[in-house]
């Protein structure tokens, strides 16, 4: 009786958590689905939901069969490439706006990354009442919407004239405060015996920094590095208002221009620009899920 | 709590003692980050307390509070701030209990635990502007969800349109958002001392009352961390909304993200600064009270 009631719950659980997984993986799972439509196939399923914003062109899309209603679809008719060729081979303003997040993301998070051990490093090894207010200083910007702290951004920008450049949007990325949060937090976790026993060995500060604490924190900044490169990958609201110049824009702003008119390009976009993050969920999501634990309290 | 520095851990570590050359040291290291946070972020702020106190960035006549009193007076400023109110309202407890629910849910004795929680993180992974076009198929007036809505004899909503909208918005704020705080629940969890369940057990306590009398308590600095977290989070959920109305969406998807960048648009530094300062000082008393309560409950389980 009892074994028959725990099997009952067991399947219960199994069966809530399965409804979860579905609505969770249902967006991504489609995005991935519809990319490898044909765009016929695209305006069939949602000409209904996308057709009322554009106005048909050539006539050639009136011939088309609309479906009344939506359909949703996971598994294509035809597996497709042709949304792929049309990204990859002859659009090529896609793979420069890929070029653009890339090239905004990337140095981000290495000197965000490398400026940040610097200050983590100075806030394990000196603690005093002094470096806790700045390091709740840190705390509290970091905590900041950005509704708050663009505006400083913006006003710094125009003060050295790189508005409309990348670098108002690297600058402030580099010095942004939340690498230093985080590494801090993994650095305090270093036992002090040990930077002591280097420390009696003779070891200079520079030593301790670069041949202990850096070393016993490689785990750390490989979940730093992930959670930074996925916030600054999505980023919206920096080159919305630094950049007005929309070549400049990252893949992630252009995205979104592209919905409206041609749907299923959009879907192979996404899943494009997908594929890194994909990557490092397939071999980081143990540093992610570290990294993520960690951010858990606002002390150090 | 004795004077004694103590680690996380709970090992007492002897205070360094502040040579000269520690200091000069500590400052070394530190510098490339304070400077580049004093010149980026810092000194701009107090710039923009300078501007929201004058009457333009030309003339610079102190006008003391007149720009704060024009914006709350703004009646667009008001329905932004009204609006996104009613949005962490709802969407803060929601995602405090789902996550909740959904770590404890991974707690359990099922299969394919570790898939699970990869499913949960997935909306992590998936770009902001690709969600959007996903939420359109599925919330737009022919959409996926009307057309269920109409198989079950009920007149389809206007779901961007109307004062549904929020809802909308809320589904994709928690959608993109439990997963973090599941696995910030998970590791609390985790944290709880084994023994103390197994005393419980011992003393057949129900389910329940290990939850209620232990878990929770245990819990209540993480719960009040991912609530503080929810709430800053329910501010960037403009990403989300800009992509999916607009800079002018429906009214109820007004939010203060909108006035802010809007605002941007027209240049006027004086509405801008004041807004800034004015949410900034909204933020701080948040983070104050999250500094304030981790103290002291964080003492209390650790008195416990």
């Amino acid at each position: 009786m009892k074994k028959w009631k725990r099997r009952l719950k067991k399947i219960l659980l199994t069966f809530v958590a399965l409804v979860f997984a579905v609505s969770f993986l249902l967006p991504t799972i489609l995005t991935i689905a519809n990319s490898f439509m044909s765009e016929g196939e695209i305006n069939t399923n949602y000409g209904v939901i996308f057709n009322q914003f554009k106005e048909p062109e050539y006539g050639e899309r009136n011939t088309d069969y609309v479906s009344e209603t939506v359909n949703l679809k996971f598994i294509p008719d035809m597996v497709d490439f042709s949304q792929y060729s049309t990204v990859l081979l002859k659009s090529p303003e896609y793979l420069l706006k890929f070029w653009n997040s890339v090239i905004l993301t990337v140095p981000i998070v290495i000197f965000q990354i490398l400026i940040a051990l610097g200050a983590a490093y100075s806030f394990t090894r000196f603690r005093g009442r002094i470096r806790e207010l700045i390091f709740f200083l840190y705390v509290a910007l970091m905590l900041m919407p950005f509704q708050v702290t663009l505006v400083p951004n913006y006003l710094v920008a125009d003060w050295l004239h790189i508005l409309d450049t990348r670098w108002s949007i690297l600058l402030p990325g580099f010095f942004a405060p939340f690498s230093v949060y985080l590494l801090t937090k993994f650095m305090r976790r270093i036992p002090t015996s040990l930077i002591e026993a280097a420390q009696l060995d003779g070891a200079n500060e520079w030593q301790i920094f670069t041949r202990i604490c850096i070393p016993l924190c490689k785990g750390a900044i490989a979940s730093v590095a992930i959670l930074v490169f996925i916030d600054y990958w999505n980023m919206v609201e920096q080159p919305l208002i630094m950049l007005s110049d929309a070549d400049k824009h990252p893949l992630s702003v252009f995205l979104s221009q592209i919905n409206s008119g041609e749907v299923g390009l959009a879907f192979a976009v996404a899943t494009i620009y997908m594929v890194p993050t994909i990557l490092i969920f397939l071999y980081g999501e143990e540093y992610l899920v570290e990294g993520i634990s960690y951010s858990g309290s606002v002390k150090g | 709590m004795s004077k004694q520095p103590v680690t996380e851990d709970g090992i007492a570590y002897k205070k360094p003692k502040k040579s000269k050359k520690d200091r000069r040291n500590a400052a070394l290291y530190l510098s490339p980050s304070l400077l580049g946070l004093l010149f980026f972020f810092i000194v701009p702020f107090f710039v923009i307390i300078f501007y929201a106190v004058v009457d333009n960035p030309v003339n610079r006549e102190f006008v003391f509070l007149d720009n704060f009193i024009s914006i709350i007076q703004n009646s667009s400023f008001q329905q932004a701030v009204k609006n996104t109110i009613t949005f962490s309202l709802v969407a803060v407890p929601l995602a405090v209990i789902l996550s909740l629910v959904m770590a404890m849910l991974l707690e359990q004795n099922i299969p394919m635990r570790s898939q699970f929680r990869t499913f949960f993180l997935s909306p992590m992974m998936v770009p902001v502007a690709s969600i959007v076009l996903i939420w359109q198929v599925l919330f737009d007036y022919h959409g996926v969800i009307n057309e269920f809505i109409q198989k079950l004899n009920m007149a389809p909503i206007d779901w961007f349109k109307s004062d549904y909208s929020q809802i909308v918005v809320v589904v994709l704020f928690l959608w993109k958002n439990l997963g973090y705080n599941m696995i910030l629940f998970m590791a609390a969890l985790n944290a709880i001392p084994r023994d103390i369940l197994e005393v419980a057990t011992l003393e057949s306590a129900t389910e329940f009352q290990k939850f209620w009398y232990i878990k929770l308590r245990y819990l209540s600095s993480t719960i009040l961390f991912v609530a503080i977290l929810s709430l800053i989070n329910s501010f960037k959920v403009f990403r989300e909304l800009y992509l999916l109305a607009g800079d002018y969406p429906y009214k109820s998807l007004y939010m203060l993200q909108h006035f802010m960048n809007n605002t941007f648009h027209s240049l006027d530094y004086q509405k801008l600064s004041a807004a800034a300062i004015l949410m900034a000082i909204v933020m701080c008393i948040v983070i104050g009270i999250l500094f304030f309560v981790e103290d002291h409950f964080g003492k209390d389980v650790e008195e416990a």
